[in-house]
């Protein structure tokens, strides 16, 4: 039976190739679509901004801004992936907040331990929802709405309705500092500059060790003018904004924070077995239990991580206020979710990767920016903003279909 | 008898694969034509261009129903036609009466007001005429698979049927339910309705057929006039273009010591938890030995298969499992699985498989340490685990990246097998190995059982096909109604012999 396999390649090698590319294009138009529709919204606000969208202090500030939705996204990406949702991850952020600010400006404790005890908090409560969740088979949504209440409701009564703040200005710089310069760069950051290229180019030589791997073993299929044109392009990005960026203050500590946990949890999800079982339970739970995998257990921790992730993003955005708000996180889960999808996941499981729910959060964030330059207001931002998620579900639906 | 249904020249071609090569079918008045090829050969697929799921336009060649070339946008333009299919998959509302089903999207009613008299009515009008003694309005998640089959056998019926196409209808069935079904299509054809039946089960065809057009790899091959005498070899012959001699591989056993052991086993239905599923079954399988376990469907024999593979079935489990004589710990999947055991499920799609993944990533989902350094998944191990087993187990696909989801039947099967091979058992529990899958992809999946045994493993296979375990067993244990009923060596085992030993003991408990 395997005889009978033809091997057009050998045919027509010229048509083939060309065929092959088109059928690769096809096969991941998903994953380079959410690309090139960041860099065609990037291109558009650049040039409609008048050049606003890419100066240094504003694409800092883009970072800045957006620094909390991503961490959060990271977490959400884990638990959509599992089979899951996170309402409550807002609520909880706000009640992280309210707490580090209760404990540092109220009580007096070091910065340092509340932040760890804050982080310690959001696991529990990360904890608690995946225990119903996986143990009991509630179902996330309603687990997670009550979670949402629960914790609005605790942050108006942990702040007593009042805002509270000012924090130590130590504690702010996690969400305003930049990192210092050791190497004495005149009028910018000249390290920063150089741990953008130095990154850039890791990311470039494990690129390239990966595809010759790849070949060696047969399984490359990506043609490699996508490999060069794909790995050129984020190189240059990469140098060219931490150019920009070592032009005002240097890379902001919150971006090396963001950058450190992309990097861990791409690896974990795409390259661990930790990382495959999740996506294995929420591809087919039957199929993984069956398989000697503990989905109930695996559940639990994603929410763990999720809480923990909430907590973190809690306490930059408490930093980044300046001050706890009993409106601190409102709606924000909505924003998290929506950069998830928007970036490939699927609601029913299985599908999506943290670099795309990044990229949808970056796509989100620069649609606000850009609008708000503009001076668009609230009200068509969000119409807008709306419709773009369903635009990017909808096409992913219809690439599925295809494909 | 006039011809009702010409397709002449019909291409259909998919990305990448000629789904249909110029097949011609053409299929006489009132006659049961039996569309018969292995899995993949495109048999649903040209069903689906017949009904018009993929539309006029999407392949070439002509459609030719009542002497007029069709152009079917969908499968209402179809419908309108007489033309009515019903897929493997029944397409009912479990939670809808039997009349409400019979007249979805086709309801009885006047300005939107359904006319529940009518509806009642008619449904009971069209229940008598497939013979299905149940009344409208019992919900349909209440009756038996085989009384589903025939209700949606009704729903056609409404539908003014002229050409009934059936894709395997007695898969799922028991042999009383598939030998009613039967009888019905003769009836049908005795009042003048064309059938188009699709089935791997070749002594039903040869019972019930009048004409055999076989397909093979996307080509009608062979169109056998019944009239005259076709043997099931015959037809095997065309459907894999060689002539299978024997359909079980020779075997020469090896059988050694006990090494899995059960004694005393009870299950308890997981929601009527005073129902005892498995009632004190006790038995061994050797190494090297091939254990068959024969029953009709609802025996316990899966529930029994799933409570020891990690109590992944049933609650209140009792009994004593011993591996190589010491008790067993098979308590969860994982320790289930360290222990040596290993279960296949005989629902692939929703047991077996993560069908949006790739076969790459499916084969190593159960033992993913091997594949992984301390946590991290060696992708290069990986890509090479799913190449051995796609070669070994000649897996049909482009490559090792196809989704699951996208392979046949037979295909999924061996995905699922690789999947607990590369796992390394000691003891393998094959359920429903076969199910649904073609005559060549059968033989290479007992040639697989054969090997493994032959290399030592202790094989249990379960099974409703009796031949099958007639074939491939040394030994065969029959349960009815949750017992262990009998056991004998396959050498001393007949069909009449399990069938008589299952009628013998059916009722005795109650």
């Amino acid at each position: 039976m395997t005889q009978t396999t033809t091997n057009p390649e050998h045919v027509e090698p010229q048509r083939s190739v060309l065929r092959h590319s088109l059928g690769f294009i096809r096969h991941h138009i998903r994953e380079y679509g959410i690309l090139f529709a960041l860099i065609a919204i990037m291109a558009f606000f650049q040039i409609a901004t008048g050049g606003i969208l890419l100066k240094p202090v504003n694409l800092t500030n883009l970072i800045l801004q957006n620094s909390y939705i991503i961490i959060m996204a990271i977490g959400m990406l884990l638990v959509i992936v599992a089979g899951h949702i996170d309402l409550s991850v807002g609520s909880v952020l706000g009640f992280v907040g309210a707490l580090a600010a209760v404990m540092i400006v109220h009580w007096g404790v070091n910065y340092w331990v509340a932040g760890i005890i804050c982080l310690g908090v959001g696991a529990v409560i990360g904890m608690l929802q995946g225990f119903w969740i996986a143990y009991y088979k509630i179902p996330s949504f309603i687990v997670t709405l009550a979670g949402m209440l629960v914790f609005k409701g605790l942050t108006l009564w942990l702040l007593a309705g009042q805002s509270v703040g000012p924090f130590p200005a130590k504690f702010q710089l996690i969400a305003s500092g930049f990192i210092p310069d050791p190497l004495g760069g005149d009028g910018m950051n000249l390290f920063s500059f150089v741990l953008g290229v130095a990154v850039a180019a890791i990311l470039l030589l494990m690129a390239v060790r990966t595809r010759r791997h790849q070949a060696r073993s047969g399984v490359a299929d990506e043609p490699f003018a996508f490999f060069a044109i794909k790995n050129a392009l984020i190189f240059t990005a990469l140098v060219y904004m931490s150019w920009l960026m070592a032009d005002f203050r240097g890379l902001p500590n919150v971006f090396i924070v963001m950058a450190l946990l992309i990097a861990v949890y791409s690896f974990i999800a795409s390259r661990t077995t930790v990382g495959r079982r999740i996506y294995a339970i929420g591809g087919n739970e039957k199929a993984a239990r069956l398989s000697g995998i503990n989905s109930a257990r695996l559940t639990f921790f994603t929410f763990a991580n999720m809480g923990m992730l909430a907590a973190l993003a809690g306490l930059v955005f408490a930093a980044r206020l300046n001050t706890a708000t009993p409106k601190a996180g409102l709606a924000f889960e909505l924003d998290v979710i929506a950069a998830v999808f928007i970036g490939g996941a699927s609601m029913s499981g299985g599908v999506g990767t943290i670099v795309g729910a990044v990229v949808g959060a970056f796509i989100m964030g620069v649609m606000n920016n850009g609008m708000s330059i503009l001076g668009i207001g609230i009200d068509w931002q969000q119409v807008i903003k709306g419709l773009v998620l369903l635009a990017a579900v909808i096409f992913d639906v219809m690439s599925k279909k295809k494909g | 008898m006039a011809t009702i249904l010409e397709m002449r020249g019909i291409t259909k071609e998919f990305p990448g694969v000629k789904a249909l090569d110029t097949v011609n079918l053409s299929v006489e008045e009132g006659e049961i034509h039996a569309l018969v090829g292995e899995n993949g050969a495109g048999k649903s697929t040209l069903m689906k261009v017949l009904s018009g799921v993929y539309p006029h336009g999407s392949y070439s060649g002509d459609i030719v129903y009542d002497g007029e070339v069709q152009a079917f946008r969908n499968i209402a333009d179809s419908e309108r036609q007489g033309i009515i299919i019903i897929h493997q998959e029944l397409a009912l509302v479990p939670l809808l009466s039997i009349a409400e089903n019979i007249f979805l999207g086709n309801e009885r009613a006047e300005r939107g007001i359904i006319d529940w008299r009518e509806t009642n009515r008619r449904a009971t009008e069209l229940l008598a005429r497939v013979g299905l003694a149940e009344r409208p309005e019992t919900r349909v998640d209440d009756i038996g698979l085989g009384k589903q089959q025939l209700v949606e056998i009704a729903k056609a019926l409404s539908k003014n049927v002229r050409l009934l196409i059936l894709d395997e209808p007695t898969s799922s069935l028991n042999e009383t339910d598939s030998e009613k079904l039967l009888e019905l299509l003769m009836e049908f054809r005795r009042k003048g309705i064309t059938s188009i039946l699709i089935s791997h089960k070749l002594n039903e065809i040869s019972k019930v057929a009048d004409t055999i057009t076989v397909l093979r790899d996307g080509s009608a091959v062979s169109r056998l006039d019944c009239s005259s005498g076709i043997s099931e070899g015959d037809i095997i012959r065309d459907m894999v273009g060689r002539s299978l001699e024997d359909r079980y591989p020779p075997r020469a056993p090896e059988i050694g010591g006990v090494i899995l052991e059960v004694r005393d086993w009870t299950v308890h239905h997981p929601i009527h938890a005073d129902r005892k599923v498995v009632d004190g079954v006790s038995f061994n399988v050797r190494r090297g030995e091939v254990l068959g376990f024969a029953g009709l469907m609802g025996a316990g024999r899966t529930e029994l298969a799933m409570s020891l593979f990690g109590r992944s079935w049933g609650r209140d489990i009792s009994g004593q499992a011993l591996i190589d004589g010491a008790p067993a710990d098979l308590s969860t999947v994982r320790r289930a699985v360290n222990a040596g055991l290993a279960y296949a499920t005989e629902d692939r799609k929703t047991y077996g498989l993560v069908l949006d993944d790739t076969i790459r990533r499916n084969v190593p989902l159960a033992n993913l340490e091997a594949i992984a350094d301390t946590m991290v998944v060696d992708r290069h191990k990986e890509a090479e685990v799913a190449e051995r087993y796609r070669k070994r187990l000649a897996i049909k696909c482009s490559s090792i990246e196809q989704e699951t989801v996208n392979l046949s039947g037979g295909n999924q099967q061996k995905v699922v097998l690789a999947k607990w091979l590369f796992a390394d058992p000691d003891i393998l529990i094959l359920d429903e190995p076969t199910r649904g899958i073609d005559v060549g992809a059968k033989f290479e999946i007992y040639t697989v059982i054969r090997d493994l045994a032959m290399a030592g493993k202790a094989i249990i296979v379960i099974s409703s096909e009796m031949p099958e375990l007639l074939g491939i067993t040394d030994r065969i244990c029959v349960m009815n109604e949750g017992r262990l009923v009998g056991e004998m060596a396959t050498a001393e085992a007949s069909q009449e012999r399990i069938m008589s030993t299952i009628i013998r003991s059916t009722g005795d408990r109650r």
